[in-house]
């Protein structure tokens, strides 16, 4: 884990004071609205539908029981005792009061987290695989790098006010699992013909209003020189994107205008212009750096756990949780566990208090003290032993942590929507819950193998609906909620935006055109072992289009 | 014809507590919509929201909202967002107004 130099400590503790006097001078009335909005902003505080909202960076997803613990203190004694994981690998407390806010902000600090990059127009908080330095497919831990970005990019003067709002997601492995082309900029590890590491930098990528799959800009970056050709890409985009409309203000819009040639070519040009070297990381604060991420030591273990096998054979529960919630660890005879905050009928990516305990207990049993938050709003322990799964399972089988459905038709993605957010157009949480309730039979879930359903409640994409394998995406029509369906969407290094199938639905509507969509594939799949998105790819929308419609009329009739 | 001109309240969010609040008749703020002053006309509207707006030091973010009067002549929110914003998330009833209006409901029974 990464841990503040006094520099770091210095830096969010002033951050700290100067927000606390900037509360109070808006409290006695000496700052206006107006004033206050920006600087509220950029230490996380948001103002939404019902309350203010505290949005807390967990910096490339990555925290430990301590910190984990925290966010539970801070759940029970300034908000309502839960808090909700977002896709940015960040968690938002939805009910702070003004004048507690800049406490929250101290007990973060205490514990070295804060929420400064979580909004404006800056580079905002790098976001990175969440199976980072456990991965079995991983070349490098890609977190080190992560942390030099934000070294580099936080409160970086030239960079505090970009056309729009600016964000970099790094693997380190060969599976994405980070959505690295749905970013301003995505970066991924990767070895040349000489075995060096470097990284393939793609750009151009984003949801929204206008989405995008962003486009290979240089094939192959040495370390050493990243940050450099970052901070000639950055500047490119300050000099030429759009600041006339904040709709077309994205990178993604500069390189769908421009053309991604033109980009590559006044990039290079800049980067060639540039004192690279002056921005090459300092090698010793690089090792600093690196030994912060050093894994834990890993007991000598065979790879295969005979207790665990036995374990297994008792218990279905047990199986078929490890065989859905469990991945490939880099370590013999180590597992990664995710634990999905998705038990059908709560709310995508909440927790309690009592749950964000639990889960820094059992870290700290079972995995090193060490958590991490995943863009698909889940909770991974990255380093358990085979041994251990067993137990772990029974202890979060105790805190209604258990369920096993990874990956699988229940387990959402869906952002505050209608039910916090401001800027909702319609629900998405309710739509969730309802979804999730008609698949809650895992076994039968299961037979329909990976299926990723990601809900919006408005066009900012923040559930990342393009990119749902079902997406869904919530709007206003004629003073009703109503839903846009989209299939075929792809999140990972198949980057793909779903195509919509239809007019949009009813809120009540959705759940059922769920179930025939997924009841069609199952009529239509080559085999079981066709997915779901591999189907919609062969297939196209046509059988899907009409399942929803036909058969909805022909119900109704 | 012209569109008859649809009632209309002024809401805005409380700065210290974030929570919704409406403007009323006698030019203070209430958390309950059913006690929100409504304007009949245009010219009626506008002045509510001007009237609110002078006090930016204690409320945020002062809107027109559309309402309709209900059976005992009071306020009703009509587009679905209002609605929303007069209970708190519609999938978790013991948060947000609708918890509170139904915890004094227990206290006075
Ligand atoms: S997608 Fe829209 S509704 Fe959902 S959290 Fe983002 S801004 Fe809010």
């Amino acid at each position: 884990m990464y841990r503040y130099d006094e520099f770091d400590h210095a830096f969010v503790r002033d951050r700290v004071a100067r927000f606390r006097d900037q509360v109070q001078r808006r409290i006695d009335g000496r700052l206006s609205e107006e004033e206050f909005r920006p600087l509220r902003l950029q230490n996380g505080l948001y103002l939404q539908l019902h309350a203010y909202m505290l949005r807390i960076a967990i910096p490339y997803g990555t925290m430990s029981s301590r910190q984990m613990r925290q966010l539970a203190l801070i759940a029970d004694k300034w908000d309502k005792g839960y808090g909700h994981f977002t896709t940015r690998q960040n968690i938002q407390f939805n009910w702070p009061v003004l004048k507690d806010t800049p406490e929250i902000l101290d007990a973060l600090a205490d514990v070295e987290m804060h929420a400064i990059q979580t909004s404006g127009n800056c580079i905002r908080n790098v976001t990175a695989d969440h199976f980072a330095g456990a991965a079995a497919d991983e070349i490098e831990d890609p977190r080190p790098i992560a942390e030099v970005i934000r070294h580099w990019s936080t409160g970086h003067p030239e960079f505090s006010f970009l056309p729009r709002k600016f964000k970099i997601a790094i693997t380190g492995a060969e599976h994405d699992r980070a959505a690295i082309k749905a970013h301003d900029i995505g970066l991924r590890l990767k070895r040349d013909a000489h075995g060096r590491v470097g990284v393939e930098v793609v750009v151009g990528g984003g949801l929204g209003r206008s989405p995008f799959v962003g486009v290979v800009l240089r094939d192959f970056v040495p370390k050493e020189e990243l940050l450099a050709y970052l901070e000639a890409i950055l500047r490119v985009y300050n000099l030429y994107g759009r600041r006339d409309n904040k709709y077309k203000a994205r990178i993604k819009i500069l390189v769908h205008e421009e053309g991604i040639e033109e980009i590559r070519k006044r990039v290079e040009a800049e980067f060639a212009a540039m004192e690279g070297p002056s921005l090459t990381p300092d090698p010793d604060e690089l090792e600093r750096i690196e030994r912060y991420f050093a894994p834990p030591s890993f007991e000598e273990l065979p790879n295969l756990s005979p207790e665990l096998d036995e374990a297994k054979a008792a218990d279905a529960a047990l199986k078929a949780w490890v065989e859905t919630n469990t991945h490939a660890h880099k370590a013999p005879g180590y597992a990664i566990v995710t634990v999905t905050l998705k038990k059908p009928g709560e709310a995508p990516g909440d927790a309690t208090s009592d749950q964000m305990r639990a889960l820094a207990d059992l870290a700290e049993t079972y995995g090193a003290g060490e958590l991490r938050v995943s863009h698909e709003q889940n909770i991974v322990i990255p380093h358990v032993k085979k041994g251990d799964l067993a137990k772990l399972h029974a202890a979060l089988v105790a805190h209604e942590l258990a369920t096993p459905n990874l990956g699988l038709a229940s387990d959402i993605i869906a952002c505050p929507g209608l039910d916090y957010c401001g800027l909702a157009t319609a629900r998405s949480i309710p739509v969730a819950q309802d979804i999730a309730n008609r698949f809650k039979d895992h076994d039968a879930a299961r037979a329909i193998g990976e299926l990723k359903i990601k809900i919006s409640g408005c066009i900012n994409a923040c559930g990342h609906h393009h990119l749902g394998h079902i997406g869904i995406l919530g709007l206003e029509k004629a003073g009703k909620e109503n839903y846009q369906i989209t299939l075929g969407g792809d999140a990972t290094e198949n980057a793909a935006l779903g195509q919509r199938i239809g007019p949009g639905l009813d809120y009540e509507d959705v759940g059922p055109a769920v179930e025939r969509i997924v009841e069609a594939y199952l009529a239509h799949r080559a085999s079981p072992d066709e997915s779901f998105v591999d189907a919609v790819r062969r297939l196209g929308v046509e059988p899907f289009k009409t399942a929803v419609y036909e058969e909805k009329d022909r119900d109704a009739a | 014809m012209a569109k008859a001109f649809e009632p209309q309240i002024v809401t805005a969010n409380d700065l210290l507590l974030g929570d919704v609040i409406y403007r009323t008749e006698a030019g203070g703020w209430t958390r309950e919509h059913r006690e929100a002053a409504v304007a009949h006309t245009k010219e009626a509207a506008e002045a509510l929201l001007k009237a609110a707006e002078a006090d930016h030091l204690t409320i945020v973010g002062a809107y027109l909202a559309p309402t309709r009067l209900g059976d005992d002549g009071r306020p009703e929110p009509t587009h679905f967002r209002e609605i929303f914003r007069t209970t708190g998330p519609t999938f978790r009833t013991d948060l947000g107004k609708q918890a509170e209006g139904k915890s004094l409901d227990e206290e006075a029974a």
